[in-house]
């Protein structure tokens, strides 16, 4: 396996809104900035490029970064900390060792899935996961679509997919009416996001769109045949070819944790220029509290000028960052789950993917390392990504340490992690 | 048509627009891309890079993230790899 050196004034993980503002910003001021990203196309999730059409505002972004001479490593998954000042990566076949001054971590989030009986169906997928699949080159025209859920993503996944040729069966978002409505006046101070609720209102026309309303079940032979829901009390039977879930969104904060920035309720903890706790490492976008596109951009910003040494243009974006801030306050507020979805889990549901772990071995256990331990929960591929926010939801866990590699990652690359241990350490039967 | 890919699922020829990934094509061939620890089918859930439930064996290497390749023309896809 070949290991590439390469070095940063400012090296950007994670490629959308935040990142690609943050790498932009830094390189206005003539500082040698990389961006690395896991996906094989800069965007992140909610400037996906797609099939059908490139997204304007990652392409503007990304022409921004190659004018400006920022080395885009795309299809690199960042696995290991091997230094205060050094990254591990892998990239195809390449190993790459990142040397910076500067770090973003720009990591963006994932979505929230809950169990319930059915929820592991082949075609129950994410809503964001749906949505991706289909930018990704699926083709949903003709298929019949139950979006469930909270948060505004259901809405803006919903037309994404109508335009597309989908059906959409039914929207139900477990929020209740009165929240969405209070949510909705909350709004009007900000001029963008009506103008979007408006697109969003004329593109669901006649989609049927229910409040307090959630999945309980999923049925299904070897693939998803119906949803069952629950509205008004009661529990509606609907036939779909998918379900797209999703229940708000969990940030990505496990690299932060990794490089030992200090967290709070889940979020990495930011100052007035976004930096953690640890000097030079900055932080920008969702890992730093869930806000949305425009907050992440703004945030990003701030951290691009702030790592290129320019505190006075990062500072002249605070009151625009103020007030996205409460936006997102705002948002937490409305879509805050109800209890009711702590109890959608039959004693056999898995909730562990990756490991197969049912709910009643789960339920006895008294914290997420007991569970890890006695049930291997959390131990698969994923890493506890998927069911470390479940368990946390269901059970109250709090997950412990991260460490090193925080992906699987090939044997070649745990090769070169021993070696650092082990000087003399060597691979057999691999090159 | 340049544009499209041609690539196989399990055997079976499968077209997709440049710039797809494995994981469309597998979603367009098939209704699971692997099956579980304890045998049950699973198919792409975040679509993102992160659940690894969209697994699957391409051109003979196992345990591909689906999601994240993009398809490439003679690509051979096959979601029958046990754990």
């Amino acid at each position: 396996m070949m290991t590439a050196e390469k070095q940063f004034d400012v090296l950007v993980v994670g490629g959308g809104p935040a990142g690609l503002a943050a790498a932009s910003c830094a390189a206005e001021h003539g500082v040698r900035v990389g961006l690395i990203d896991d996906n094989p196309a800069l965007g992140g999730q909610i400037w996906r490029q797609g099939i059908a059409g490139a997204n304007s505002e990652a392409e503007s972004w990304t022409r921004k970064l190659r004018s400006a001479g920022v080395e885009i490593l795309c299809g690199a998954r960042v696995f290991d900390h091997l230094a205060p000042d050094l990254l591990r990566a892998e990239m195809h076949d390449e190993l790459l060792e990142l040397r910076y001054r500067k770090l973003v971590i720009a990591t963006g989030a994932r979505e929230r899935f809950l169990p319930f009986p059915g929820w592991t169906l082949p075609n129950v997928m994410g809503a964001g996961g749906l949505q991706a699949l289909v930018k990704s080159g699926y083709s949903v025209a003709g298929k019949k679509v139950l979006v469930a859920g909270t948060g505004p993503l259901l809405l803006a996944v919903a037309a994404y997919l109508r335009a597309h040729g989908a059906e959409i069966a039914m929207i139900c978002e477990q929020a209740t009416f009165w929240r969405l409505t209070k949510f909705g006046f909350s709004l009007l101070k900000y001029r963008d996001k009506i103008a979007r609720a408006r697109s969003l209102r004329k593109d669901l026309t006649r989609v049927p769109f229910s409040t307090g309303s959630w999945p309980v079940a999923a049925e299904g032979d070897g693939v998803l045949q119906a949803a069952l829901i629950s509205r008004g009390g009661r529990i509606e039977k609907i036939a779909c070819n998918f379900l797209a879930c999703g229940f708000h969104l969990v940030p990505n904060t496990e690299l932060a944790a990794l490089l030992g920035c200090r967290l709070r309720q889940g979020f990495v903890e930011v100052d007035h220029v976004q930096e953690t706790s640890m000097t030079g490492i900055f932080c920008a976008g969702e890992p730093t509290g869930i806000g949305g596109v425009e907050l992440s951009v703004v945030e990003g910003q701030i951290a691009g000028h702030a790592t290129a040494g320019h505190e006075d243009l990062a500072r002249s974006f605070l009151p625009i960052r103020q007030k996205l801030r409460k936006f997102a306050d705002a948002l937490d507020r409305t879509f805050a789950l109800r209890p009711e979805l702590r109890e959608l889990a039959a004693a056999e549901t898995i909730i562990c993917r990756c490991e197969d772990v049912t709910y009643d071995r789960l339920k006895v256990q008294t914290s997420w390392r007991a569970a890890k331990l006695q049930t291997r929960c959390g131990m698969g591929p994923c890493q506890g990504r998927i069911c470390g926010s479940q368990t946390e939801f269901l059970f109250g866990w709090s997950p412990d340490s991260v460490r090193p590699p925080i992906f699987p990652t090939r044997v070649e690359s745990l090769g070169a992690m021993l070696r650092d241990v082990e000087p003399e350490y060597e691979m057999r039967g691999q090159q | 048509m340049p544009d499209e890919i041609t690539l196989t699922v399990n055997g079976q020829s499968v077209r997709m627009p440049l710039g797809a990934t494995v994981a469309a094509a597998i979603t367009a061939a098939s209704t699971y891309c692997r099956h579980s620890v304890s045998g049950e089918p699973r198919s792409v859930l975040c679509g993102m890079g992160i659940c690894f439930e969209c697994r699957a064996e391409i051109d003979g290497r196992p345990h591909q993230r689906s999601c994240q390749i993009l398809c490439s023309p003679g690509m051979r896809v096959s979601t029958q790899g046990n754990e």
